[in-house]
């Protein structure tokens, strides 16, 4: 992994209204890194990646893309930045009314320059990389949610972003898929240097494919660890952090 | 910058025929295709094997792995094993994630031809399983009602109440304005006739009889399938899209009682309040019009109305208006509970229900208007 620093995020606060979700947050995705932003459920790991994927605004703090503060642009150019990343929704978030192959082409007839021919091979292989080959012509009603879900992954990297958000992409798949969703995500930042970002709480991938992360407390209001997350399951101090990466088992004694 | 991709092939030797990618192999549009490949196997018999040469290529992405994808294809299709040289460890890698999963075959679909026959038949059929369902949803609406009657019905007093609001105070601006419209417009059209013979006072009789007996209630029946009956269907199809309507089921609740009775009797309740309510707001629509006039005064106005405008006017108005309420609910709830579960199958069912309703209403309107002056009332 390089250290070109690809997102950094800067003394940010989420806030809705007044209340304060997560507060104090500095850390710094490098480019080519597996990052993922992990705490427990409600923490705002969600919350966290409308703010990097331009949503929702952060209520104070900057975030930058290759050194340019998102936040601060312009609209404009803050769509220009966003459209250099593809995101994964939770859910899929397929276009209902299109089939699996005209949801990914639709990106790539937006913002490329690519005949018919070839984006139909372009969206034969995205789906086959995620496993589903063949699904072309099917609507996203007439398959099941895992497999909604993995179309989603085959449209976010549909025009071989720089980056990848994926917001929770093993939940839901059978363990075979999720392995190889893992693998996906390990090979693309290997071989392409795409920055891939991940909203988890799945040990099993987390251990697997991250290579740096951010631990966001619930109860503390902000992060309380940054890092490869094997090297924080071995040096980390923190009792909330020793139970997420444990299982909530008990944890080796602090020395 | 790397020089742009390229392809080429080498003299076949020994059964095998290779083929040097070299330069930048991004995806772009002018990123030579696979299908040359085939041209050569075209020429070329009894070859056994290809072999790509891929050490000069400087950089790559999607672009290169749908060029091998597609030679592979090509090559499993004549029966020939590939090789490669020098290609990149990731490339590799990715390929293999790629073909890992074997390509669903009974998947593929081709766009079916439909004779005239064919569709003839499929729409017959539709027709009268939609018939059918239409029955159902008569049936099933009728057991939540005795159900409700036997005081076994499965709802919560609020949902009567939510809907009560949207049916009537939410709804009365618009009610208001439409038919204070429309008794501005009879009475426009009426007088201009009725000026020939001198008789502008009658007006009153055109614009109050209207009103009464038929026009309030058409066009209350009309706002409220567009406004109370499409969102009806859209809520009860985007609850059918999230599954909530198959969590109730599963509860023991039925969806008929809980969420399609409310509406329904919601409706029905409301609508000739709505429609006495916009009776007025027509004559005062014709008063203001018939007020321009030099020898019409606001009195004569309103002791005419009272004078044309009978009981069974009135009668048969709000009759009309239950029956639309009736129409507009069940149209919304039906086309709601039988909406697909995908976004636009929501839309479909929102046109859908305010279509239905509408013509509902109008078919109704000629039915009702059809019987009393049969019975000469």
């Amino acid at each position: 992994m390089s250290e070109e620093p690809h997102i950094v995020v800067d003394n940010l606060t989420m806030a809705y209204g007044d209340f304060v979700l997560m507060r104090d947050l500095s850390y710094t995705i490098n480019r080519g890194d597996v990052f993922i932003i992990m705490g427990g459920s409600g923490c705002g790991k969600s919350t966290m990646m409308s703010v990097l994927i331009g949503l929702k605004a952060p209520a104070k703090g900057k975030v930058f893309f290759d050194g340019q503060d998102f936040w601060g642009a312009d609209a404009d150019t803050r769509d220009r930045i966003i459209r250099r990343a593809g995101v994964m929704y939770q859910s899929g978030a397929l276009w209902s009314s299109m089939t699996l192959a005209e949801n990914i082409a639709l990106p790539l007839e937006t913002y490329t320059d690519l005949s018919a021919r070839q984006i139909r091979d372009v969206v034969r292989y995205k789906l086959s990389l995620v496993g589903l080959a063949g699904f072309e012509k099917f609507y996203p009603s007439e398959i099941s949610g895992g497999m909604q879900k993995r179309a989603g992954i085959a449209r976010a990297m549909a025009t071989d972003p720089e980056i990848l958000f994926f917001d929770e992409p093993s939940a839901g798949l059978d363990p075979v898929s999720a392995r190889r969703l893992d693998d996906l995500i390990l090979e693309l930042s290997e071989s392409l240097q795409t920055t891939m970002v991940v909203v988890t709480h799945e040990l099993a991938s987390i251990f697997f494919i991250g290579n740096n992360s951010v631990f966001l407390d619930a109860s503390a209001r902000t992060m309380t660890a940054s890092g490869d997350p094997k090297k924080l399951l071995e040096e980390t101090r923190d009792r909330t952090l020793q139970l997420f990466l444990t299982r909530g088992e008990h944890p080796q004694e602090t020395k | 910058m790397a020089p742009p991709g390229e392809l080429s092939f080498e003299q076949p030797s020994g059964g095998t025929l290779t083929l040097r990618i070299t330069g930048s192999w991004k995806l772009h549009k002018d990123l030579p295709s696979a299908d040359s490949l085939r041209h050569q196997l075209d020429q070329y018999a009894d070859l056994q094997t290809i072999e790509i040469d891929a050490r000069k290529v400087d950089e790559w992405d999607s672009g290169l792995l749908i060029f091998l994808g597609r030679t592979l294809e090509i090559a499993a299709r004549h029966d020939l094993e590939l090789q490669t040289i020098g290609l990149p460890d990731g490339a590799t890698r990715l390929l293999q994630l790629a073909t890992a999963v074997p390509e669903e075959k009974g998947a593929e679909r081709e766009p079916e031809q439909k004779t005239f026959l064919i569709h003839l038949g499929d729409e017959t059929i539709s027709f009268f399983k939609g018939c059918g369902d239409l029955l159902e949803f008569v049936g099933d609406t009728v057991l939540a009602i005795t159900n409700l009657v036997r005081g076994k019905a499965q709802y919560r007093r609020s949902d009567f109440a939510l809907v009560f609001e949207s049916c009537s105070g939410e709804a009365l601006p618009i009610v208001t304005l439409i038919s204070f419209l429309v008794g501005i417009i009879l009475a426009f059209v009426g007088l201009m006739q009725l000026r020939f013979f001198g008789a502008q006072i009658f007006v009153a009789d055109l614009v109050g009889i209207a009103m009464f007996r038929v026009m309030a209630a058409i066009m209350t029946g009309i706002v409220m399938a567009g406004r109370t009956g499409g969102a009806f269907a859209a809520q009860l199809g985007t609850m059918q899209v999230n599954q909530e309507i198959d969590a109730l089921k599963t509860l023991g609740i039925s969806p008929m009682e809980f969420l399609v009775l409310p509406r329904m009797l919601g409706l029905t309740v409301m609508m000739p309040l709505l429609t006495l309510y916009a009776n007025v707001m027509g004559v005062i629509g014709g008063a203001v019009v018939a007020y321009s006039e030099p020898n019409i005064t606001l009195m004569e106005y309103y002791h005419r109305t009272v004078t044309a405008v009978s009981l069974w006017d009135l009668g048969i108005g709000l009759f009309s208006s239950v029956v639309f309420g009736v129409i507009v609910a069940f149209a919304g709830c039906m086309r709601g509970m039988q909406c697909g579960r995908s976004a636009s199958a929501v839309g479909d069912a929102t046109t859908a229900a305010v279509v239905t309703a509408i013509v509902g209403i109008i078919v109704s309107t000629a039915v009702i208007t059809v019987i009393t002056s049969i019975l000469g009332v």
